[in-house]
């Protein structure tokens, strides 16, 4: 009897094989360059659509305070400075509280159970459009904070900080939501940062007789630096480039002011508030506002990117 | 030694009347649901090295862990018995455990130096306890005795990181010893080591012993044989369906190892020599 | 917590040794009036509050939803068209969340491949080649871009281009806010599928396109869609870039025409100004819907991915 006749299977690839092979592996090359490509792109169509309204305004635009579409005159130093503004202030207040409640859930206050679930909690929490924080913002904060700036105002009223006694929008009230919105993402970063510590060195602190709190200003937050200040950079960048809340929020006031409980505007507002009914040189100006909005923005956070990355490298040496 | 205002570390001669650093006894210990331990007790003896050996899983690092209360961190953690610490209970709720730990220092199986400079890492442990003396002196004293300051003189100021295995395994002696400790835990102090450095390690801890009381867990028999004076051998049981560590005998090294008493001890050295 | 042995409680007096001399006997009891243990507990109670201040406005947020936004849920609430102004009841808002349903679709055609191909190139041919560092880096730039301005790149791009604000605009806008965000996620899960798999399909003579197609995108497929998950909740929220690309409309989707289409986002916006109680509690009904919508979105994503970990570890 003889054996079953057996073919032998192997075969060099087909010629439409290789062919697949290297279109493909061209066209992966391809779409990633187009994702460096979008990004050129954006600068370069923001900033066609902008050029006319940036040549005719010139510097005037930067530091103008006037926005005027019947005259032609726009100025953005007002909508600068409350960008910085308000962003400032939310940082400080979500940025204070973000690494509390990163600290609180990751440095076993709690049990390790219920440490997770609230990282999940506040992970979704950040999903929250802004737009819903908006009109929380409307039919909450506002009205809440409304007796406390009038007791300050009261008060205080000889401030320039509190000059106007605040009635409907103002800056505090957007500030405040904003440091809300922000805080998920301070946490979120931070406590990110926080575990990356190896247990292994918290350990060590532990095992010199350090308290929960010797460790953790003595080691966790010293190893955890900068991953914290990249958190904060990018939460920042966030609060810059907020757009929906704070137009609904700040009042749309084109006027530089220092009170915190005056209506303000922000670029990202502005454009918002805006755009829709302009038309013409006005809507190119909106245009340049959106590039020196995206330069700001940018530059933010490649900032926040860049130390994130070190952090991770830092520490890769730790583990 | 100089003078210091640091925990104050009895001499070597004071004590109990009968030696006793530390009394450990383990009646039965539970990580949650989880058996881990039962009927280990084992007095530590000042001045001297003591080694706990056993298979992996005979909880030879748990009943280490409990001489510091480093097993607070662990969720779920609790025991019957008792850990007197010259002759205070420092399990009783009025003991903060933090100040356990100042007394009783601890040297971990990975090296774990702090992100920081080799300088700061030996500083760690001095800036805890509020020290107000010499710093430099110190720190310098502690590296010499964890034979490192040579090798490290040059950069003091150099990430803790940068060094060696074995160089970072020595700062972290460094860093426990520092503070001048009654006792030195060591949990598999060259597991992560090479044989020169785990030379040198031994070399230290027969040094150290003249100061200080160590403790040490090891999986390697030579090394308890090289450096310890007495020998506890611990082992799993698995008849009850679980994996319970227990103390099989303990007793000076010598004896343990060239007339164990119990079977499980004899096929274990066997099985390890062979 | 502790099983202790209470009966021995640290003796008070200090033994003595045969020698007579008193025994040097460390401090170890709490000691609630030392520096360290008031600077450590006032540091909890501190933290402990900071916490509480920050978490009631997160969950005054959600009460505030679910208790005015429930009221008007209905299901002729998720099917009919907006009230206009002087209709003070009946409406609602099912062209928005048809809008918001479309243009997402339409984001998620266009980002989920052109991601997906970049995320390859990223973790199989370029991998460490300053390039694919290069577009990396891009990536996470344009992760932290302001959504406004995707939103002005669309009127830019599309609406100038087309002559007319549409579904279709909006949707390209929505797409490069999840572009990067597919892209990143994809690569990280590309990256997580051992490299003994894909050296037994190389083994057997399969060509790099061949371990891809039939080796690696498989497997790291759960992994991928969570990405896309969170890039599909992150989208469906967005206002911004729809104001300047899709607009706003009172009437049906046309998705066969190009004119202003509606979305629950921009109709949030629209009827929070509106000074008509009966628009505003539309506009809390519209954002219940659209953050049960984001929500849903994005806990999928975070269940599939905790899976994925735990059949990765068995």
């Amino acid at each position: 009897m003889s054996p079953p006749h057996v073919t032998s299977l192997p075969r060099p690839p087909t010629a439409g094989e290789k062919a697949v092979d290297v279109t493909f592996r061209h066209g992966t090359f391809a779409v990633g360059l187009g994702v460096l490509g979008l990004l050129a792109l954006i600068v370069v169509e923001i900033g066609g659509v902008a050029a006319p309204a940036l040549r005719e305004q010139g510097l005037q635009f930067l530091h103008g305070e006037t926005w005027d579409a019947n005259q032609q005159v726009y100025g953005i130093r007002p909508q600068i400075w409350g960008t910085l503004y308000s962003s400032t202030i939310a940082l400080v207040v979500g940025g204070v509280l973000g690494i509390a409640v990163a600290l609180f859930i990751s440095q076993g206050f709690l049990p390790r159970k219920l440490e997770l679930l609230l990282k999940t909690v506040i992970e979704l929490l950040a999903a929250i459009p802004s737009v819903v924080y908006g009109l929380w913002g409307i039919f909450f904060v506002l009205p809440a904070l409304r007796p406390v700036t009038e007791a300050i105002h009261d008060a205080f009223g000889d401030f320039a900080l509190f000059s106007p006694r605040s009635a409907g929008p103002n800056l505090l009230g957007g500030s405040l939501v904003l440091a809300i919105m922000i805080l998920p993402t301070v946490t979120a970063v931070s406590r990110d940062a926080f575990a990356a510590v190896p247990g292994k060195v918290r350990e060590a602190a532990f095992g010199l007789g350090a308290t929960r709190w010797e460790c953790i200003f003595g080691v966790v937050l010293p190893t955890a630096s900068s991953g914290v200040f990249g958190a904060l950079v990018l939460a920042f960048g966030r609060a810059l480039g907020e757009t929906m809340a704070l137009a609904m929020l700040l009042g749309n006031r084109n006027e530089f002011s220092w009170s915190l409980f005056a209506p303000s505007n922000t670029l990202a507002s502005l454009i918002a508030n805006t755009f829709p009914e302009a038309t013409g040189t006005e809507r190119n100006a909106l245009m340049c506002a959106a590039i020196v909005l995206l330069l700001i923005t940018l530059a933010v956070n490649v900032l926040g990117t860049l130390i994130l990355a070190r952090t991770n490298r830092r520490l890769r040496g730790l583990a | 030694m100089t003078a210091i205002e640091l925990p104050q570390r009895p001499a070597p001669s004071n004590g109990s009347a009968d030696g006793i650093v530390i009394d450990l006894k383990l009646d039965r210990l539970w990580y949650g649901d989880f058996f881990a331990v039962r009927d280990t007790h084992m007095p530590i003896e000042r001045g001297s090295i003591t080694a706990f050996i056993g298979p992996s899983g005979c909880g030879k690092s748990t009943a280490l862990r409990c001489l510091n209360r480093m097993n607070d961190l662990v969720e779920g953690f609790r025991f019957e018995g008792h850990v007197r610490f010259q002759d205070q209970d420092i399990y009783h709720p009025r003991i903060d455990p933090v100040a356990v730990r100042r007394h009783i220092g601890m040297v971990f199986q990975q090296p774990n130096p702090f992100a920081m400079s080799v300088y700061k890492n030996v500083a760690f442990g001095l800036k805890l306890n509020g020290y107000k003396g010499d710093y430099a002196e110190r720190v310098e004293l502690a590296l010499r005795r964890a034979a490192l300051w040579d090798e490290v003189k040059d950069k003091l100021k150099q990430s803790g990181l940068s060094l060696s295995g074995g160089q970072q395994q020595r700062l972290c002696i460094a860093r426990a010893i520092a503070t001048e400790p009654a006792v030195l835990l060591m949990d598999e102090p060259c597991s992560a080591l090479d044989p020169i450095a785990t030379r040198k390690i031994e070399e230290l801890m027969l040094e150290l012993k003249e100061r200080y009381t160590i403790a040490i867990v090891t999986h390697n028999l030579q090394q308890a044989q090289r450096v310890a004076d007495k020998t506890g051998f611990m082992y799993v049981d698995t008849s009850q369906g679980g994996r319970t560590g227990y103390l099989v005998e303990y007793r000076p090294t010598r004896e343990l190892f060239d007339d164990p008493r119990e079977q499980a001890t004899k096929d274990y050295i066997a099985g390890q020599f062979s | 917590m502790m099983t202790t042995d209470v009966e021995s409680p640290p003796r008070a007096e200090a033994p003595s040794d045969p020698a007579g001399t008193p025994v040097d006997r460390p401090r170890l009891e709490h000691d609630l009036r030392a520096a360290r243990s008031v600077f450590s507990g006032g540091f909890t109670v501190l933290c402990a509050l900071l916490s509480l201040i920050a978490a009631f406005p997160l969950f005054g947020v959600l009460y505030m939803l679910i208790e005015r936004g429930a009221a008007r849920l209905s299901w002729s609430t998720l099917v009919e068209l907006p009230p206009s102004a002087i209709q003070t009841e009946g409406g609602g808002f099912g062209n928005a969340l048809a809008g918001t349903v479309f243009m997402v679709l339409i984001a998620g055609l266009i980002a989920v491949p052109a991601g997906v191909f970049a995320a390859v190139f990223l973790a199989e041919f370029g991998k460490d080649r300053p390039l694919a560092a290069a577009i990396r880096f891009g990536a996470k730039v344009l992760t932290g871009m302001p959504s406004i301005i995707a939103g002005i790149f669309g009127y830019a791009l599309v609406v100038l281009t087309t002559g007319s604000f549409s579904a279709y605009a909006g949707g390209v806008a929505l797409s490069i806010l999840m572009l990067p965000i597919v892209t990143l996620t994809a690569e990280q899960a590309i990256r997580a599928v051992p490299a003994k798999m894909k050296e037994a399909a190389v083994g057997m003579g399969a060509t790099p396109t061949q371990v891809v197609w039939r080796v690696t995108l498989p497997t790291a497929m759960p992994s991928i869609l969570t990405g896309v998950m969170l890039a599909v909740a992150r989208a469906a929220g967005e206002t911004a870039p729809l104001l300047f690309t899709a607009q706003f409309t009172y009437f049906a989707l046309r998705v066969d025409r190009l004119e202003n289409a509606p979305s629950l986002a921009v109709l949030i916006y629209e009827f929070s100004g509106s000074p008509y109680e009966h628009q505003i509690a539309l506009a809390w009904s519209a954002s219940l819907v659209l953050v049960l919508l984001v929500l849903v979105f994005n806990l999928g994503g975070q269940l599939l991915a905790r899976r994925n970990e735990l059949a990765r570890t068995r």
